[in-house]
């Protein structure tokens, strides 16, 4: 359980993620209806909910892509939505992505993928972006020749690893992930999850991540939050198999959940 | 008669007479009914066994009936519709239906029909009137017209805000990106406009000729093209060519990107999708097409006058001679002027639609289309309002 105990023990840090009060409205249909969230630093906080309960959607407010009805989005201290577009870049320098289907340039190969964001927000000597390309090729588990290669020449499983080296690429303080195990065979998906969780031990890294795999959520999450009643819960685990509203109970008691968990046990 | 019947679909009224016949329906059954069905009742022998239901008289008399269905050697959902279409049928005519001897691996199967049956569908819309619905078609279409232009304008806000940030600091701008762009833009367009605008010259030194030989004015056919050419025809060739070629390409470039959440990539990095993606194009864009509209000139005069060789043996001298009497600067510019706005109008539609793309793949091709349509269009009126603009200004 990844150091929670620690931080419960010491001064209650201020979170990285702060979300007071979040609506969310398309038309007529309300999404969000005053969600709070905080986020801790050095955490694993698996999100989940059913299709049509707004996660994709609380991603892409957190990450400032869309503008949310009302409520405050704190992202490490500062508040996205009233930032000068240079402070918000900045902000955003210390956030890294991953989204579902990696979403690599495809006209780069996956070298260029890795080196953009230092090139655009670094003065680094371009032999030192090379390596740090190189490093974080390797630390993802690509095999050295990937980086010359375009996504299209790699499988499903690597351009996500692509995708998560360009993520760290700047060295963030808070990853997202948006399903990272989704479209993995179960293999590939677990040893995904087990690459996550020592980059995020390694790398003192925030976890964000959007998922519906319960190994995951049982492996290496150290909360949840379920979106669930135009809201989110947060819990961890033990709490949230004890809930009795009927979805959380069902999702986590269901066939998958019981076997999920009897594989982590 | 079961033997040969076992392919087939049949379903008998007992114990009446059963006609003959693989799909036989039996006649008029009186007081306590039996029906009997058997064979394959699937969607290829549906129709056989519609027949056979259709054929079907039952008296009005109503009673109890047994409907029989151990003869089933198959069934698929289409065949428990039709058997729970008779039983349904005749319960509505008064009979009281007994289903017998039913498979034990049949009884799931018309469960689920039964259940499904049930439900109500919703079949998309209910029909409306067709002429209220042509107005309200009318109406919402206008509508999103002028919401369609509205958010062009936008954008093209967006777009010279961009630009103008760019020009306070200009290492910014993507130099690589523009070249790359002016090389599809311009540089791979040069085979394909320049034949056609070749060909255009042909036609139309062809045809004038053919007309001004009536009145023995055959080197007039220069002045024709020389004004048609550099006025009008070199530069509407080459924008409808670049909407078609390269507009289309933008929408469908940056739509792609945006399916495969590459733009969402590019905002989360801190970096501006505008300034990455749109801007170089729309540079790009303003840079190649004067130089193409210019192509297309020259072009289209050299296929005049190799026309005018051919059938009026007019020489390449003496062309170029009337050709200067005929259009002075005026008239080239007349022509040029107009390229940088087609240009940007084609860009800002391009990126536009592109980055209006939406989740599907399906909705890049719409948009691509849309895109070019668009951009035609748009050059065409801008080209009219021109022709307005310099009759008024007398040039």
């Amino acid at each position: 359980m990844n150091d929670l105990g620690s931080l419960q023990s010491g001064p209650a840090p201020s979170p990285v993620i702060r979300v007071r009060g979040l609506v969310t409205r398309f038309g007529p249909q309300t999404v969000h209806d005053g969600l709070d969230l905080d986020v801790r630093a050095g955490e694993v906080l698996g999100v989940v909910g059913g299709s049509g309960t707004g996660k994709s959607v609380l991603l892409k407010e957190i990450l400032g892509l869309m503008t949310p009805a009302a409520g405050r989005i704190e992202l490490l201290g500062r508040d996205i939505a009233h930032l000068s577009r240079r402070a918000r870049a900045e902000v955003q320098t210390r956030t890294g992505v991953l989204f579902q289907n990696g979403a690599l340039f495809s006209s780069m190969t996956v070298a260029d993928n890795i080196m953009l964001p230092l090139r655009e927000h670094t003065r680094l000597p371009p032999a030192l972006i090379a390596e740090v390309a190189r490093v974080k090729i390797a630390m993802v588990g690509l095999p050295p020749d990937a980086g010359a290669k375009h996504p299209a020449q790699l499988s499903g499983g690597m351009v996500k690893r692509a995708g998560l080296a360009r993520a760290l690429a700047l060295d963030p303080d808070i990853l997202f992930l948006d399903e990272p195990t989704a479209g993995l065979d179960p293999i590939g998906a677990a040893a995904f999850d087990s690459l996550i969780q020592s980059l995020q031990r390694s790398l003192g890294l925030t976890v964000f991540m959007v998922t519906h795999d319960l190994d995951s959520l049982t492996t290496i999450c150290d909360r949840i939050a379920v979106l669930v009643d135009k809201t989110i819960r947060v819990a961890r685990l033990e709490d949230h198999l004890v809930d009795p509203h009927p979805w959380i109970h069902d999702y986590f008691h269901g066939p998958r959940g019981r076997a999920a968990r009897r594989a982590s046990e | 008669m079961r033997g040969v019947a076992a392919e087939r679909v049949w379903i008998e009224a007992r114990p009446n007479l059963v006609a003959g016949g693989v799909a036989a329906a039996g006649g008029t059954v009186e007081g306590g009914a039996s029906l009997e069905a058997g064979g394959r009742w699937t969607l290829d022998t549906a129709d056989d066994a519609t027949a056979a239901l259709n054929g079907l008289r039952l008296g009005a008399a109503a009673g109890p009936v047994r409907l029989g269905l151990g003869g089933l050697q198959a069934l698929d959902t289409v065949g428990a519709c039709l058997l729970i279409g008779l039983a349904d049928r005749l319960t509505a005519d008064g009979w009281r239906v007994a289903v017998q001897g039913v498979r034990p691996e049949h009884v799931a199967l018309i469960d689920a029909v039964r259940g499904a049956g049930r439900a109500p569908v919703e079949h998309g819309r209910t029909p409306h009137h067709p002429v209220i619905d042509m107005i309200a078609g009318v109406g919402e279409a206008s509508v999103a017209m002028a919401r369609e232009a509205r958010d062009l304008i936008n954008f093209l806000g967006l777009v010279t805000v961009t630009f103008a940030r760019l020009c306070a600091n200009p290492s910014r701008l993507r130099l690589t990106s523009v070249l790359h762009h002016v090389e599809q833009i311009g540089l791979n367009a040069l085979p394909i406009l320049g034949l056609l605008s070749f060909l255009i010259g042909v036609v139309l030194a062809f045809q004038g000729a053919d007309q001004l030989k009536r009145f023995g004015a055959e080197l007039y056919v220069v002045n024709l093209l020389g004004v048609s050419v550099l006025r009008e025809i070199g530069i509407l060739m080459t924008a409808i060519i670049v909407a078609g070629r390269s507009g289309s390409a933008f929408t469908a470039q940056i739509g792609t990107m945006k399916v495969n959440q590459e733009v969402d990539a590019i905002g989360t990095m801190g970096l501006d999708p505008i300034e990455l993606l749109v801007v170089p194009r729309a540079i790009a864009m303003m840079i190649s097409l004067p130089l193409l509209a210019f192509y297309a000139d020259i072009m289209g005069l050299f296929g005049g006058a190799v026309m005018s060789y051919a059938t009026l043996n007019i020489t390449f001298g003496q062309f170029i001679m009337q050709l200067q009497t005929a259009v002075g600067l005026n008239t080239v510019m007349a022509g040029l002027i107009k390229a940088p706005v087609f240009a940007l109008v084609i860009a800002m539609v391009g990126c536009y639609e592109g980055l209006k793309v939406s989740g599907s793949a399906e909705s890049v091709g719409t948009l691509t289309t849309k895109s070019v349509v668009e951009g035609i269009f748009l050059v065409i009126v801008i080209d009219a309002l021109f022709s307005v603009l310099f009759s008024m200004l007398g040039v």
